[in-house]
């Protein structure tokens, strides 16, 4: 049974599956099914492959690992209908970066989502950084969209694309 | 002073539900201890060795008597009736209890207060020159500048999860009172090439494991320019910064590795792309928050000699514990929270109390934390004080020892803290007790002695012009001895005069340096200057040509 997850504060059905890495540069590029969700490759993937997969009919979606450059997606970014930023555990904040730097410097308009160790208590600053899609423990699912209101106003500009309402500046 | 317009209030409401609510879910076995860990860090609340401890923030370290008031009166509901002041400017409580930090969050609420991100690894608290705004030679006061820079910081959506904690320092004189160079970043308000203000702007100093004095990244920066500046700085820090080793995680680490050189492309190129984006500062903005900074209504006096024909221990106290003020017929009154037998930094909630009082009689409501851990009345009248010395005096808030020996810095150590590898407040009553002559410390002058319980550095040891660092030794506390760090603009750190000493050995071995210092002192010299002028070997021949008798 596919995950559920939390997407623009609806509990969903997640219609994405992750493409294990397999042989970079040898592996088969499936052909597209209508029927069949989307596909999420790693950036290694992506890069190796990337002739091939510029062929495929089916979405496509790339998950970022702490340490990959946002920058080596730029020219691709309107191929993706998401991009997925890993976070390894509750004190590595580089997807957060990531995050915005997608949204607001590549302008990237597809599913951004949070991807690995994720909780209610970030879903606020993930949101302000452009996240709108969220991989929560299922526990959590059903309570976690009241953390999108923890705040309604807000210090600084950032990309609160994942929030629903606009934050109060001054 | 800032105070809070409906948003800050609102925001600061928000936090105490948002932290109160993840309280209950903790206590109810909802979150685990690692998973709230990262989360009460953010709101100043660490497990310590006793009992939590709670670090409320004091942005720039300016404080009204309101304020003061409540820091007194939580010491007294929720603590054992002290509070104690810390380098940075900030609060500390050890003894509060867990369950009650959302009540005590939501009491500092009230008076315009908080912990926001006075732990953890994000931007601190913004800390300044305690003299900001009075001092003499000021380019600008730097205060609304940390006030831009505190609302930037705060909550900041990307910047909460770094890896590892960011302090920032802003200064607005030519002397360093703020230690800025041994910041994460340091922010100088300096004169451009066409006599407009804007900032230098340093990077990469730090104390800890590894101290470094800060590198320039910056020559001049427009000021409109600042929040994007400090954003490209903690973007490439976000991103480039090791996470792999603890130790090697501050910013300093991450400059020293790539290269000064090599750090400022990165910076400008990521600056280059933002520069002129959302963050950019308008004038209107900077007018609004400068006018939360306008000084108070001065009299029109003249200077005068208020120690004329007044008695010994008043005069002794003024000369130590008063500094000059811009505007004539003022002072700056220190009150001095280094007296034998208390922790230094430490204040009553009496006394804080009784200080909020007199900043109330006495300095328009206003009260400063400084980054040497005592306080600061910045605008009393000198005529009236020989009538504050005497409240302050009877209170024994009077200890005339500012700038000298026993005006040391120290963290809270192994008493306190869990990351201590030895003691330090019981150091410094021994150090207390063995210069108790102030004919003598007087005529030592000028003297910063600073002092940590371990490597992590809080008390500032590496930038004491005598640093006293507690290490364990076998699961005994010894204490290495390093002479000539300075923290003010001529920053330096100091070297390690050879093997550590016993702690029963310390103020002896502080003795045989002073001696080294009054045989070889030219006029007027400082310690320091006469450590830079003859280096450390004659101090450390002394220090070890005989064993100290037990």
């Amino acid at each position: 049974m596919p995950r559920r997850l939390l997407r623009d504060g609806h509990v969903v059905l997640d219609d994405w599956h992750y493409l294990g890495d397999g042989q970079v540069g040898d592996s088969a590029v499936p052909a597209a099914d209508p029927n069949a969700g989307g596909l999420i490759l790693s950036l290694q993937r992506w890069l190796g492959e990337r002739a091939a997969w510029l062929n495929h009919a089916g979405r496509l979606g790339v998950v970022l690992q702490p340490a990959d450059k946002v920058e080596q997606l730029a020219s691709d970014i309107s191929r993706f209908a998401l991009i997925a930023a890993e976070f390894p555990g509750p004190t590595d904040g580089r997807g957060y970066t990531q995050g915005r730097l997608l949204r607001e410097r590549y302008l990237f308009k597809g599913e951004l989502r949070a991807a690995g160790y994720v909780r209610r208590d970030q879903l606020f600053l993930l949101a302000r950084c452009g996240f709108n899609s969220f991989e929560l423990p299922e526990d959590q699912l059903a309570t976690a969209s009241s953390a999108f209101s923890t705040f309604t106003a807000e210090y600084q500009p950032s990309n609160d694309a994942g929030l629903a309402r606009k934050l109060q500046r001054r | 002073m800032y105070r809070y317009d409906v948003m800050d209030k609102t925001l600061v409401a928000e936090r105490v539900a948002e932290f109160r609510d993840q309280t209950r879910r903790f206590l109810a076995g909802e979150l685990s201890d690692e998973e709230f860990k990262h989360l009460r860090l953010r709101n100043g609340l660490y497990i310590q060795t006793h009992a939590p401890m709670l670090r409320v923030a004091i942005p720039y370290g300016l404080l009204s008597s309101t304020q003061l008031r409540m820091l007194g009166s939580i010491a007294r509901r929720y603590d054992r009736g002290y509070g104690h002041f810390t380098t940075r400017q900030n609060i500390q409580y050890n003894w509060p209890k867990l369950e009650t930090a959302p009540d005590i969050l939501a009491d500092l609420a009230t008076v315009e207060m908080h912990a926001i991100q006075t732990s953890g690894n994000c931007i601190r608290n913004t800390t300044s020159d305690h003299l900001a705004g009075v001092t003499p030679n000021e380019l600008e006061d730097p205060r609304p500048w940390c006030e831009i820079i505190r609302q930037w910081s705060t909550f900041h959506p990307e910047f909460n999860y770094l890896p590892r904690k960011f302090k920032i320092a802003v200064t607005g004189s030519p002397q360093d009172r703020a230690a800025s160079l041994v910041h994460d970043i340091g922010v100088h308000i300096i004169r451009g090439p066409n006599g407009e203000l804007g900032f230098e702007i340093l990077a990469g100093g730090g104390l800890g494991r590894t101290p470094i004095i800060g590198s320039v990244v910056r020559e001049f920066l427009p000021r409109e320019h600042l929040l994007s500046y400090l954003e490209a700085i903690l973007r490439v820090y976000n991103l480039e910064g090791r996470r792999d080793n603890l130790t090697k995680a501050r910013i300093k680490i991450l400059v020293k590795s790539l290269g000064i050189e090599e750090f400022k492309r990165r910076v400008e190129a990521e600056w280059e792309l933002i520069r002129d984006g959302a963050l950019r500062i308008s004038e209107v903005e900077v007018d609004r928050i400068r006018a939360f900074f306008t000084p108070p209504g001065y009299k029109s006096l003249g200077n005068s000699d208020p120690t004329a024909g007044k008695e010994t221990a008043f005069r002794a106290w003024y000369r130590y514990n008063t500094a000059d003020h811009k505007v004539p017929g003022y002072r700056v009154v220190y009150i001095s929270l280094k007296k034998p037998d208390v922790a230094p930094g430490d204040a009553t909630d009496a006394e804080m109390e009784l200080i909020a009082d007199l900043a109330d009689r006495y300095s328009f409501g206003e009260v400063r934390v400084t980054h040497t851990q005592n306080l600061l009345l910045a605008d009393v009248e000198q005529e009236q004080t020989y009538e504050l010395w005497q409240t302050l005096h009877a209170a024994g808030l009077a200890t005339p020892n500012i700038g000298t020996l026993t005006d040391m810095i120290c963290c809270p150590g192994l008493d306190f803290c869990s990351l201590a590898n030895a003691s330090s407040i019981d150091v410094a009553k021994l150090i207390n007790d063995r210069f108790d002559d102030y004919d003598y410390l007087y005529d030592l002058g000028e003297l910063d002695v600073k002092m940590s319980g371990c490597m992590n550095a809080c008390g500032h040891h590496h930038v004491g012009n005598i640093g006293i660092l507690g290490v364990d030794k076998g699961g005994e506390a010894w204490y290495q001895i390093t002479i000539g760090g300075a923290a003010g603009a001529d920053a330096s750190l100091g070297s390690v005069i050879g093997p550590s000493v016993r702690k029963a050995d310390v103020p002896e071995t502080i003795a045989r340096l002073l001696a080294v210092y009054v045989e070889h002192r030219q006029t007027e010299e400082r310690f320091l200057d006469t450590v830079r002028r003859i280096g450390i070997k004659p101090f450390k021949e002394r220090v070890y040509a005989t064993p100290i008798a037990a």
